[in-house]
């Protein structure tokens, strides 16, 4: 229940549930600006570089392929458009897919409408927005990484700036995957919520910019079902 | 016997050509058989003590009967009476030293016997004296097993006496008219052997005569007695059948009816319904084919996918969403398994009283230990002054992570949810990928 502080986010929405897409435009109300829908990745495309919202609330599964599709390309042309997705599969593939190819972060549907509204203001606001589930994945996919590495005779290429997360960001990810707010977060750390945010970006940062296949292999070995 | 016997498990496969002799063996006290009886359960009891054959056993005891002039009948009966059935400790001998009317018959009949005997002798047939006592004791000794016995073995005496009740009763009258005049021709010939002992055959007159005696028997009660071992055979398939089918109706509606329960709940998430029906699938075949046994925290199942059942058991029957993440994986042993029933318990106690709608786990291997983290942002309670019900759980929680090595913790705080850790160390083992 943060206040809706600044201007009100315009936000388009890609799903190709239809009724989806108005159950989230009403929960959304008025703390954000809802100003398009699409339903498939080459209209999704063609939407967002005409419309240039501030957020596109984007499902991880569109009939056209992967929401990583959309990302893509309009972050090619349009870096400045940011990302959130959303899917109902805890698929870690998908969603770090997706990640990797820009998204600012991944919640679950099952999200309740306030906390979607303050999810999109903060990726508005070039905040990261992680879920317990995506905090678990990257939790995962990092902590195997210096022992693959090496297994695998990366020594080289392995950049521990970008390879290895710090012991404050792995705490951090660790009470996100506990259910913990930003807010308890830095409650419990003593540090501002502001510096929460920092460790969130700079974790997303690694998932993105990482160069290491590993995470890639990680993510499409690691099927949950 | 032995190769119809209705136990297929239970020691063939322990039979090999030079052991015949031997049956499985079983140890603590001295019981009479229930399920392989066929008479009294002496002969089963016996195998099961010595680790011979029953069927050894039985031959034996047939023998030494014969040998003996039935004395050796006196020991089976008088085992009967005093060694209780296996599974229980009350004999026969237990019951019956309470029924008098049992023992004044058994008394009635024992001197009824004395007086015909003493009668056969005056008349002539001496040779029935040398059976006397074994027929008198084991008659006393079976009319009291017949009044104190259970409802099961008097049905097995009732039918072991059929034959003799057949034959004054109705039934295929030819075939048993042949049987009848057959036996007793053996019979008379048996017997006139026996007695007679004529100066040529004198010398193998009591194998002869025997042997005889004994074929009468069987060309007389032979068939009947093959039905009774084959409706024994039958009854225990049967019963095995019925609980194989009371375990599988248990099984399946511990796993699939209850994934079938979610999907309806779930109908409008077609990925949730999908990812519930694959694992529902899964489980179902590592059950038909693997003989795993589903919705089961053994040992073989993985960490996450115990935090997966809690998951699900929860969701189905609380009706509350849980979050779970699982960071890394391992195979769960005994001390992990302590701690996914503790963190079970956490979060069915989340369920029931926290009122919120959502309940994180939370669950991350390392090297040396695994974590677990439940948390609700329900009402939460003040832990100092803890009402009764909360704190039998918060110590069955503790007691339970304490006897395993393992620790927890309880935070909580009246409008700020309640929050669970549970640390276990691990006892061996690397830090596994979460691939399953």
């Amino acid at each position: 229940m943060s206040p809706a502080s600044g201007p009100v986010p315009s936000v388009v929405i890609v799903d190709d549930h239809g009724l989806f897409r108005s159950g989230v435009r009403s929960e959304l109300g008025d703390r954000v600006n809802v100003v398009g829908e699409a339903e498939d990745v080459e209209p999704a495309i063609s939407l967002i570089s005409r419309i240039l919202p501030d957020v596109v609330l984007l499902d991880v599964h569109l009939p056209g392929g992967g929401g990583q599709l959309v990302v893509g390309a309009v972050k090619a042309e349009h870096p400045e458009v940011r990302f959130l997705a959303l899917s109902a599969s805890d698929a870690p593939e998908d969603v770090i897919a997706v990640i990797r190819s820009g998204a600012r972060g991944y919640v679950t549907k099952t999200i309740s409408g306030a906390d979607l509204v303050d999810a999109v203001v903060r990726v508005a606001a070039g905040d990261a927005v992680f879920s317990p589930r995506l905090a678990g994945f990257v939790l995962d996919a990092f902590a195997s990484l210096p022992e693959a590495a090496e297994a695998a005779g990366l020594g080289p290429s392995f950049d521990p700036e970008l390879d290895q997360l710090t012991t404050r960001e792995r705490e951090v990810l660790r009470l996100i995957a506990r259910g913990y707010t930003y807010k308890e977060i830095a409650r419990e750390f003593t540090i501002s919520s502001r510096t929460v945010e920092t460790h969130v970006s700079s974790v997303l940062r690694k998932l993105q910019l990482s160069t290491r296949h590993q995470l890639t292999r990680w993510a499409t070995e690691r099927r949950l079902i | 016997m032995p190769a119809e016997d209705g136990k297929p498990h239970a020691g063939r496969t322990r039979w090999h050509s030079r052991d015949w002799m031997r049956g499985p063996r079983t140890d603590g006290p001295w019981r009479r058989g229930g399920d392989e009886r066929l008479v009294g359960g002496v002969a089963a009891g016996l195998a099961g003590r010595t680790g011979l054959d029953v069927t050894v056993v039985r031959v034996g005891l047939v023998l030494a009967t014969l040998v003996t002039f039935g004395y050796a009948a006196i020991a089976y009966v008088l085992a009967w009476l005093l060694l209780p059935v296996s599974g229980s400790d009350a004999s026969i001998i237990h019951k019956a030293k309470s029924d008098r009317r049992g023992i004044a018959l058994a008394a009635g009949l024992g001197t009824l016997l004395i007086v015909l005997v003493a009668v056969a002798s005056a008349v002539g047939a001496g040779w029935l004296s040398a059976v006397e006592w074994p027929l008198v004791i084991c008659t006393a000794g079976i009319a009291l097993i017949w009044r104190n016995g259970t409802a099961e073995e008097q049905e097995t005496m009732r039918r072991l006496a059929e034959p003799f009740v057949g034959l004054t009763g109705g039934g295929r009258r030819p075939r048993l008219v042949w049987r009848l005049i057959v036996a007793f021709v053996l019979f008379l010939v048996g017997t006139g052997i026996l007695v007679s002992g004529h100066e040529s055959i004198r010398m193998l007159a009591p194998l002869g005569g025997g042997v005889l005696v004994l074929a009468a028997i069987a060309v007389v009660l032979g068939p009947w007695w093959l039905g009774i071992a084959r409706d024994l055979v039958a009854e225990r398939r049967a019963r095995i059948r019925a609980e194989e089918r009371a375990d599988m109706a248990a099984r399946v509606h511990d796993s699939v009816l209850q994934t079938l329960a979610m999907i309806q709940r779930r109908a409008d998430q077609p990925q949730q319904v999908i990812q519930l029906a694959r694992a529902q699938e899964r489980e179902l075949r590592s059950w038909l084919f693997d003989g795993r046994a589903p919705g089961s925290m053994d040992t073989e199942m993985t960490l996450s996918a115990g935090v997966r059942h809690i998951q699900q058991e929860v969701e189905a029957q609380h009706g509350m969403t849980v979050e779970a993440v699982t960071v890394g994986d391992c195979e769960l042993d005994d001390d992990l398994g302590a701690l996914l029933e503790a963190a079970r318990e956490a979060t069915v106690n989340a369920a029931k009283w926290s009122g919120a709608d959502v309940v994180s786990v939370f669950a991350e291997v390392e090297p040396g230990e695994v974590s677990m983290f439940v948390r609700d942002r329900g009402k939460g309670f003040d832990p100092d002054a803890v009402p009764a019900d909360r704190k039998g759980l918060a110590e069955s929680i503790h007691a339970r992570m304490s006897r395993r090595g393992g620790e927890a913790s309880i935070r909580s705080a009246v409008g700020q949810g309640t929050e669970v850790s549970l640390t276990m160390p691990r006892a061996v083992g690397k830090r596994q990928s979460s691939r399953s």
